[in-house]
């Protein structure tokens, strides 16, 4: 065990809500080293976004971490009082949101946002924070960065607002950036440019990316390894390529299978995964993805499998960890 | 693992663009009447002294009911002679420090409680707001009358009671924004960068709050000028022989059928002052918002 950058050990967090508590976040573990690019997928609910509050510590009031460990920089970030977590952030981790059109305030030009870290941490002057943005938008993409910094942020565009948040995010160089969905909300070629640009970001400065997304073409072309969760679980880890080629879970291969292809012959009708992402105030007994998946044994109805080491990765599953491949379903 | 972006503090100064209030000032013509209008009835109320021909409180027994336009006395005299030009302008001095102090003591108080209960939510939430229905079901001059009544009557006591019917009216307006604002994306955006509560309040959320705030200023402090001659011409506010438009209105009152000026001239000091707060508040509005800035 090695400093892995950040290192997630049984994570438990949950959210309080009128009818009782549920567990947004399950036991999730997950290590990331320095500059290396994580994908967590999966469907709306199943504890992504959680799972990256839970590292920033920015949970919404009602969620509260209720066990395991955050582990960065060493540092187990349960330990550090709300300053210290503040010096943290901005710093050492940055976040980029899904919804460029909200993620800025509206009465603030552009260059004045880009600078607040720099105020925060460094204590910069305005000008200085200013100057910098200038220089951040450059490095971003933003072409007239110098006229663009004195602009507000609805006069920019959904794909500039994004790159005004990752320059935000990358202004004091952190080590972590989590990007959760940052290409959602946006059009699919500028999806493309957020994504060149979240890479050569990656690969120029090393920052150690969180990719978060339900999109697993994104995390294809992105990442390193890859997270698959469902019901607030991690169902399947292991390295990007590995996971794609042979999934094994069935949920994973569920996804990879519901992508339409280019390349299909004929007409192939589109195979959307049966059923509905659970309610997470009444999970299922046994595995929880029992009442969707198509290589559902008895077992899996009673008794829930543990994250084990299945060929070369990690898989939440008692069908293929019993040894089965999963190639094509029985029992339809 | 900090080969991160180095921070290059770009070669030549830019240029920022004036954000100054004088640039707003220039470019909207109705905020340009607004403050000029506003200007004009601070320097007069300053200037009352200097500008004013007569004492406001000289009797003139012999020069009594002069009608407007009469030689020496421009808009004519009272029924004790007393210049009524002098004893409008020098009403400035009563009616706007009033009027604003009335203001400020709403919008501190319901200010600060908006961003409480906005903020904190829950059970603190439910209390303050209960609090300020409470304060809401009176209707305005009623609250405001019975406060001076407790308190007695008098210029400072007028204030603080407009003040207090006027603190709710902020709280409502404040917290409804706060709501607003914490739904969106760049709170947890700007924590995400490192700023404590203190800063998101302070730096993100009051500037958003601006815009809502002075149109409600400009809207309440026309309606603080008004309570505070309604309190005056009750004989709860300023008291004689301090020249006051409501109470100038007052006295005029019972003289209205024969020489109407009396209240018309004081009351239509009042209508120009409300007139002219409510065009700034309003042209400010429209000249603020940031989606209309081009």
């Amino acid at each position: 065990m090695t400093a892995h950058l950040l290192e997630l050990e049984d994570v438990q967090t949950q959210i309080a809500l009128r009818r009782g508590a549920i567990r947004a976040v399950d036991h999730v573990s997950l290590t990331l080293d320095p500059g290396e690019t994580l994908g967590i997928v999966g469907e709306s609910g199943s504890g992504k976004s959680m799972t990256a509050l839970s590292i920033m510590r920015l949970l919404p009031r009602a969620a509260r971490i209720t066990g395991g460990r955050i582990r960065f920089k060493g540092r187990d970030l349960a330990d550090l009082s709300e300053d210290e977590m503040e010096a943290i952030r901005g710093t050492e981790m940055a976040m980029i949101f899904q919804d460029p059109m909200t993620s800025l305030n509206p009465v603030y030009r552009a260059g004045w946002q880009v600078g607040e870290p720099l105020r925060i941490h460094r204590h910069v002057d305005k000008r200085a924070s200013i100057a910098a943005a200038v220089d951040l938008f450059r490095k971003v993409g933003i072409p007239d960065a110098k006229t663009r910094v004195d602009q507000f942020p609805h006069q920019f565009s959904g794909g500039m607002r994004q790159r005004t948040m990752i320059a935000m995010g990358l202004s004091t160089g952190p080590s972590l950036l989590i990007a959760d969905e940052p290409t959602t909300a946006l059009d699919v070629t500028i999806q493309a440019q957020i994504l060149d640009l979240l890479r050569a970001l990656n690969r120029d400065y090393g920052t150690a990316t969180i990719l978060i997304t339900h999109n697993l073409g994104v995390v294809a072309g992105m990442c390193d390894r890859v997270l698959v969760m469902y019901a607030g679980r991690v169902v399947e880890q292991g390295t990007t390529e590995d996971v794609f080629v042979h999934p094994e879970h069935p949920y994973t291969w569920s996804l990879l299978r519901s992508i339409p292809r280019l390349d299909a012959t004929g007409h192939e009708p589109l195979r959307p995964i049966e059923g509905s992402p659970p309610d997470m105030g009444r999970l299922p007994a046994g595995c929880k993805f029992h009442p969707r998946c198509p290589f559902v044994i008895d077992r899996c109805r009673e008794e829930e499998p543990d994250l084990r080491e299945v060929r070369s990765q990690l898989a939440r599953c008692w069908v293929t960890q019993a040894g089965r491949s999963l190639d094509s379903p029985d029992g339809r | 693992m900090s080969n991160a972006p180095a921070i290059v503090i770009a070669e030549e100064p830019i240029r920022r663009a004036p954000v100054a209030f004088v640039e707003l000032v220039r470019t909207h013509r109705r905020v340009t009447v607004g403050v000029l209008l506003v200007a004009l009835l601070f320097l007069i109320a300053l200037l009352s002294p200097v500008i004013s021909p007569h004492d406001p409180l000289a009797t003139d027994p012999d020069n009594s009911y002069l009608r407007p336009l009469s030689p020496g006395h421009l808009l004519g005299s009272d029924e004790l002679g007393r210049d009524l030009l002098s004893r409008v302008l020098w009403g400035a001095r009563v009616s706007l420090p009033v009027a604003f102090v009335a203001v400020a003591v709403g919008l501190v108080g319901g200010g600060l409680i908006g961003l409480t209960s906005g903020y904190a939510g829950g059970l603190v939430d439910l209390l303050l707001m209960r609090l300020m229905d409470a304060l809401l079901a009176f209707p305005g001059l009623i609250l405001a009358i019975a406060i001076v009544a407790a308190l007695g009557p008098g210029l400072r006591n007028a204030m603080i009671a407009i003040g207090i019917v006027a603190v709710p009216v902020y709280a409502r307006l404040v917290r409804a924004v706060v709501l607003q604002l914490k739904e969106m994306e760049f709170v947890v955006a700007t924590r995400s960068l490192g700023a404590n509560p203190a800063r998101l309040i302070v730096a993100h959320f009051i500037p958003n709050l601006l815009n809502p705030i002075i149109v409600q200023v400009s809207l309440s402090a026309g309606f603080a000028m008004l309570a505070e001659a309604t309190l005056s011409f009750l004989g709860l506010g300023a008291q004689l022989p301090t020249p006051d438009w409501g109470q100038m209105i007052s006295s005029g009152a019972s003289f209205l059928t024969n020489d109407p000026w009396l209240a018309i001239v004081p009351g239509a000091a009042i209508s120009i002052t409300v007139y002219s707060f409510n065009l700034l508040g309003d042209s400010l509005r429209d000249a603020l918002d940031p989606r209309l800035r081009s």
